[in-house]
């Protein structure tokens, strides 16, 4: 079906060069550091050593008499703005907990004092000579206590409240609750012949972009605050730092250049407030670049719990599930109950049952902050279901395989969860239209040899083992984002695309340009992208939740299709026939008619601009969803468990990935190597460590290890095109889904290899060797 | 005090303050190419530049060790006018996403070319095993290294005829 509708495409489908590259390799392209000049100063956040305290008095005459010394800012210089760091659209759905600054910290770590100083050495003495009375607070870092009667309360603050009507407790540090639930679960577990409950439990981590947050700002000669920043979300981190610091959104531009990785991270409105602050009070010209430790102390990915209780028939059916979640999400709530929600609403509606409840908390505790990782509560609940059924499947003495196919849903089908499950309200009806993911079990598992490979762990000191597990993620959020681009002609018929969609190395200014000279009939290179820069580009949300190709992707193709008509009647207009310009097609940067005459895109240019009937031909396209199409995959493992140190090695890893039409085949893989990847990483290695005083210990990738080349095994990709009918020439998203993979997949893998179930990441050479001489 | 060295294949000079490392001095003169991602520990490489043919990291090496040496950074291994074959492999072979891990990347990967064109896997992920990337998963990585060897053999091969 795809294949037909694909063939005939010249520019989409294909694997183009990414238009930036070249220039990246070359060290050419600018990122925001490379923006400093000689006169900019270092803005530098002095960091809480407690994690929770108040500051009853604090004094900066010290700090401020040092020479190089630009400007000491504490919460007493600066306006008290209740807002959240969290880069969602407006109203965020996420509680007004924060201030650029406070009186209290609330984990080590957190915001004392802003300051401006010739350099960084002498910004951290400034902060050194901050003399600060504090009062210290008892800290909460147990998530299972944080709600008990009489637990220290995090945020007392008055101003603390959720802009959107949802269950929201700071008295009792609850950021976050939401239930939903269709049909009856407690007769569905009631009468069930099979029921089971397990819980999980996911870990923190960091997205650890190499380049880590990054912001540079200064004041122009309209005395507008310009924030040239690494961020995901450039018309967000304008409008919210516009807020946090009290002046118009008029008065804030944002530009964002090359940006080194972003994985969430950078959905977060972090820094430009901090900088916008600096730079009102001095005038000058500031970065702000957060150190690797500091990274790691800025968001993180939610430390989550999440049980399941099931009710089955002994041919593996599902009657009905149950989710309980619990999410850490730290001392602020930023993204608390999306991402919480998204347990649910992306990993519940891959099955099909007949009574589903979610129950879901979020809490605050004393420790770094939770908020966007790529995956976004999909990964933390996927290790828990997809765990859970292979645990079922073997009890139900099913194939694991088997046991999905039984249960998964099919293109036409719907979930009561889609419309139960929202962002904080309800979400939005669905029946899907588009899954590869049966072919995908197929093909991944005949990539790794499941039949042959299979419960054969071998006798040694090394065992084998295989696992596997499958997928879903969404793509945008329906009814609430939207992207924009906007395309215009050149004279010698070339396009200038400019959107506010943020390729964060991801490569979605390539892909808006194929989709572009897909339907204008030229190739990639004539289209020239420009992202984001809030004065020139259009609006859009950026990059989160798995948007960009399906809805900005589909902005293109509308604002591109705008201009292709503009053309053709100015086309129309130069043949001597004068065709109805509906007749006319673009192809090889030419319009022809049916007749054969023929017109260059290069005259339609000039003409247009210079000649006869002058007009600029542009158009711009918005595009909004009303579904959030998921991708579909399944992942298969083959490991290795050394029984006597409890290394776990991944010996190859397959994915294969239903993400409809793939526009560029090789970005699309490369999102899925570098997010299964992640994945890998994040399953074996990857975890913060916390001493009793709530700090956390391994700030470095010398302790905090990511994987690197010689850890990296062999990973197959497998794309399995469908087409999906609402996407842009059939595409539905692709980055995110490929890092919930490996959590399951390689647990699951451990147990085929040696018998022990790990329900708690990551799998550690010490958590697995307990595991094993448990059993034993 | 002061310092000469080449840098790109051209004599420079240069002032350093007690604790500078190579890598503050080579930002200074406006070489962006070379980044940044750990806390100059030497844990990213990132900041990877080629000192006397051989992969450091700037961020680690003190400035006055490069007195009389010849240091070679991203942009003196080519730009976009005239490219090196491994900038292009890199582009082409899908091996740059964010792009923030290529010039270190890239010169590791020179350095391992400069010893032998045709590389194992083994020696491939050993001589990158200093640069972290976060996007790519290193697969096309790989791919973009042994596409360099290639095209260098080949290179190579032109010449001798
Ligand atoms: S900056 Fe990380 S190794 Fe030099
Ligand atoms: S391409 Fe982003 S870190 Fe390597």
């Amino acid at each position: 079906m795809s294949a037909d509708r694909t063939r005939d495409l010249q520019v989409v489908g294909h694997s183009v060069r990414k238009v930036d590259s070249l220039g990246l390799a070359c060290g050419q392209e600018l990122y925001v550091a490379d923006y400093a000049t000689p006169d900019t100063l270092v803005g530098y956040v002095v960091p809480s050593p407690y994690a929770h305290a108040r500051i009853k008095r604090i004094d900066a005459t010290r700090a401020r008499a040092i020479a190089g010394v630009h400007a000491v800012l504490t919460h007493e210089d600066i306006p008290r703005i209740a807002h959240t760091t969290a880069g969602q659209g407006y109203v965020e759905p996420s509680p007004y907990d924060n201030f650029v600054l406070d009186s209290k910290v609330r984990f080590v770590g957190d915001r004392v004092a802003l300051i401006a100083a010739e350099t960084l050495e002498i910004a951290e003495e400034a902060g050194k000579a901050l003399d600060i009375e504090w009062e210290m607070l008892d800290p909460i870092f147990d998530p299972d206590h944080a709600m008990d009667e009489g637990a220290p309360i995090i945020h007392d603050e008055p101003e603390a409240h959720m802009p959107i009507p949802v269950p929201y407790d700071p008295k009792r540090n609850m950021a976050a609750g939401a239930n939903m639930g269709d049909g009856d679960i407690e007769q569905a577990l009631r009468t069930s012949p099979k029921v089971y409950s397990r819980d999980f439990s996911t870990q923190y981590a960091q997205h650890c972009p190499i380049e880590p947050h990054v912001t540079l700002g200064y004041l122009d000669a309209r005395n507008r605050v310009v924030l040239i920043t690494s961020t995901q979300v450039p018309f967000h981190a304008r409008r919210i730092t516009a807020q946090a610091v009290g002046i118009p959104v008029k008065r804030v531009r944002v530009i964002k250049p090359r940006i080194g990785g972003g994985f969430g991270a950078k959905q977060e409105v972090l820094l430009e407030p901090l900088v916008a602050s600096l730079v009102l009070a001095t005038g000058r010209k500031i970065l702000m670049q957060l150190s690797r430790a500091e990274e790691f102390l800025s968001r993180t990915r939610h430390a989550i719990k999440v049980g399941i209780d099931g009710g089955f028939n002994e041919d593996g059916t599902i009657n009905g599930l149950r989710m309980r979640v619990q999410s850490n999400t730290g001392a602020y709530g930023a993204h608390a109950l999306t991402v919480m929600c998204n347990c649910g609403s992306k990993v519940l509606p891959l099955y099909r049952m007949k009574a589903v409840a979610f129950d879901a908390k979020a809490v605050y505790t004393n420790l770094p902050v939770g908020g966007a990782y790529r995956g976004y509560g999909a990964t933390q609940a996927a290790f828990a279901m997809e765990c859970f059924l292979d645990e079922v499947a073997e009890d139900l003495h099913l194939d694991p395989i088997e046991i999905r196919r039984r249960n998964h849903i099919l293109p036409g089908e719907g979930s009561p969860v889609f419309a139960a499950l929202g962002e904080g309200k309800p979400g939005v009806e669905q029946k899907i239209g588009s899954s590869g993911l049966a072919e995908c079990l197929t093909l991944g598992a005949k990539a790794i040899g499941w039949e042959e490979k299979r419960s054969k762990p071998g006798t040694g000191t090394l065992r084998r083992g295989i696992g596997m597990c499958a997928l879903m993620q969404g793509s945008a959020i329906p009814e609430i984002d939207l992207g924009a681009v906007h395309i215009k002609m050149n004279d010698d018929g070339s396009f200038n695309l400019t959107c506010g969609a943020t390729d964060l190395g991801t490569g979605s200014d390539t892909i808006l340009a194929q989709i572009a000279a897909e339907v204008l009939g030229v190739d990639e290179t004539e289209v020239l992208v420009y992202s984001s820069d809030t004065d020139l580009t259009p609006f859009d949300v950026g990059a989160y939740a798995s948007s960009t190709t399906y809805l900005s992707g589909e902005a293109s193709r509308r604002a591109a299709l705008a201009v292709a008509e503009q053309i053709r009647e100015i086309a129309s207009e130069m043949m001597e026939s004068h065709p109805d310009p509906a007749t006319l097609v673009l192809k090889d940067k030419a319009v022809v008619a049916p007749d054969g005459s023929r017109v260059t895109l290069g005259e339609v240019g000039l003409r247009s601009l210079y000649q006869a009937n002058q007009r600029q031909v542009a158009a711009t396209g918005s595009a909004i969803s009303h579904k959030s199409p998921p991708p579909f995959s399944a992942h298969f493992v083959e490991v290795t468990v050394d029984i006597q140190t409890g290394q776990v090695r991944v010996v190859k890893y397959v994915a294969a990935v239903d993400c409809g039409t793939a526009i560029n085949p090789k970005l699309a893989e490369g999102q899925v190597e570098g997010s299964v990847l992640n994945g890998i990483s994040y399953a074996l290695t990857e975890e913060y460590q916390f001493d009793d005083k709530g700090r956390m210990r391994n700030t470095g990738f010398n302790d905090y290890k990511i994987f690197g080349t010689q850890d990296t095994p062999e990973i197959q990709t497998i794309l399995v095109p469908t087409w999906e009918e609402t996407g842009p020439y059939g595409a539905k998203s692709v980055s995110e889904i490929c890092i919930n993979g490996a959590l399951p997949a390689i647990s699951n893998a451990i147990y085929d290899a040696v018998g022990v179930r790990l329900r708690e990441g990551p799998f550690t050479p010490d958590r697995v060797l307990a595991a094993i001489r448990q059993k034993a | 005090m002061r310092i000469s060295t080449r840098i790109n294949g051209v004599a420079r000079q240069f002032d350093c303050q007690p604790g500078d490392t190579l890598f503050d001095v080579l930002r200074r003169m406006g070489l962006r190419g070379v980044k940044e991602g750990c806390d100059r520990e030497g844990t990213c490489g990132a900041c990877t530049v080629l000192l006397d043919g051989k992969a450091v990291l700037s961020c680690i090496t003190p400035a006055p060790k490069v007195a009389g040496r010849e240091v070679l950074t991203i942009e003196g291994l080519g730009d976009v006018a005239s490219p090196h074959p491994i900038q292009v492999a890199f582009a082409d072979a899908g091996a740059v996403q964010c792009g923030y891990c290529s010039p270190g990347m890239i010169l590791s990967t020179k350095s391992l070319l400069d010893r032998t064109l045709v590389p194992t896997q083994e020696q491939i992920a050993e001589a990158l095993s200093g640069n972290l990337c976060r996007c790519t998963g290193y697969v096309k990585i790989f791919d973009a290294v042994r596409d360099a060897a290639a095209a260098l053999q080949q290179e190579k091969k032109d010449n001798e005829r």
